[in-house]
């Protein structure tokens, strides 16, 4: 039997119709449920004790810089495997191609290195 | 199936084949009395007891009371158990306005209920000054089995409220008697 297409039809219409459930249900429970407030009861729990300011704080970017340069190197790996596939049908042209590709990245990787992003301290 | 099970008793219904019919305050309070969630705010020595009921000798767990949340949004009800200063009162005040409705208060103990002993400039002199109670549990501290007969106490109070109860106008003026006004 060949699938076509239209064969995931049912697929979506069972996406659809969880939506909707889910969604009628939180309309419902909006709608019919109890509403009591109070401005004590609505306020932030903090065991009793009265908010001060908000919870932000500052934020250490060595976790950004880790992170964003992982997905850098990690694309670029993402080119590697097609390359990996058809590594003899490239032969020595997408050789060359492919080394000065990782090579422009080498300069980028040899900067980070010597600026010290990825110090951990 | 074991002979020495204790079932809970149907409420008076309608009961036809393979249906049955009943109010459903009698459901709905049946349900909410078998699974209350505590809150327990323990400060002192009825802390301690709470404790002992809570671990497997005694066993809260068994009458419905399986999760303890020490948030004030998913428990039913409070349990005050120790001495209450003065200084602590508004912080006992706030946890209970911001639990959700339907909640229920129980004293445990004779600090939470009068002031106990210390009848003195520090102490609240009963939490039923800043905070409405069901269930007073007296005792200096009370035993584990009297914890629980105060929270068999309250499962019967549970099951026999109405659902409309923290809707109607008594409920709404108890509040404001303890100045919290629910719009």
């Amino acid at each position: 039997m060949v699938s076509s297409n239209l064969d995931f039809i049912p697929i979506l219409i069972q996406f659809v119709f969880v939506a909707v459930f889910i969604a009628g249900m939180i309309a419902v429970s909006h709608y019919v449920g109890p509403k009591r407030h109070s401005k004590n009861k609505d306020a932030n729990f903090e065991c009793g004790v009265k908010q001060y300011g908000n919870a932000r704080i500052p934020f250490s970017v060595k976790y950004f810089l880790v992170a964003i340069l992982f997905v850098l190197f990690d694309v670029e790996v993402i080119f590697l495997y097609p390359w990996a596939v058809n590594f003899r049908d490239f032969g020595m042209d997408g050789l060359w191609k492919m080394v000065m590709f990782m090579g422009l990245l080498l300069v980028g990787f040899f900067y980070i290195i010597k600026k010290g992003a990825l110090e951990w301290e | 199936m074991a002979e020495n099970i204790k079932m809970v008793e149907a409420p008076e219904g309608l009961a036809g084949e393979g249906f049955f019919a009943t109010s459903l305050d009698k459901v709905v309070g049946l349900a909410r009395s078998k699974s209350l969630w505590p809150l327990p705010f323990a400060t002192s020595c009825c802390g301690i007891e709470f404790m002992a009921t809570m671990a497997p000798h005694y066993d809260l767990a068994r009458f419905g009371s399986e999760r303890p949340s020490f948030s004030p949004r998913q428990a039913d009800m409070l349990l005050v158990m120790g001495t209450i200063a003065k200084k602590m009162a508004p912080v006992l005040r706030q946890v209970y306005e911001q639990m959700a409705e339907p909640r229920w208060v129980i004293a445990v103990g004779a600090c939470a209920s009068s002031g106990g002993v210390f009848d003195t400039y520090s102490v609240l002199q009963g939490i039923d000054k800043v905070i409405p109670v069901d269930v007073y549990v007296p005792g200096c501290p009370p035993r584990p089995e009297q914890i629980l007969d105060g929270i068999m106490k309250l499962q019967e109070l549970v099951k026999n409220e109405a659902m409309s109860r923290r809707d109607s106008p008594e409920y709404k003026e108890l509040l404001a008697s303890y100045g919290i006004n629910i719009i």
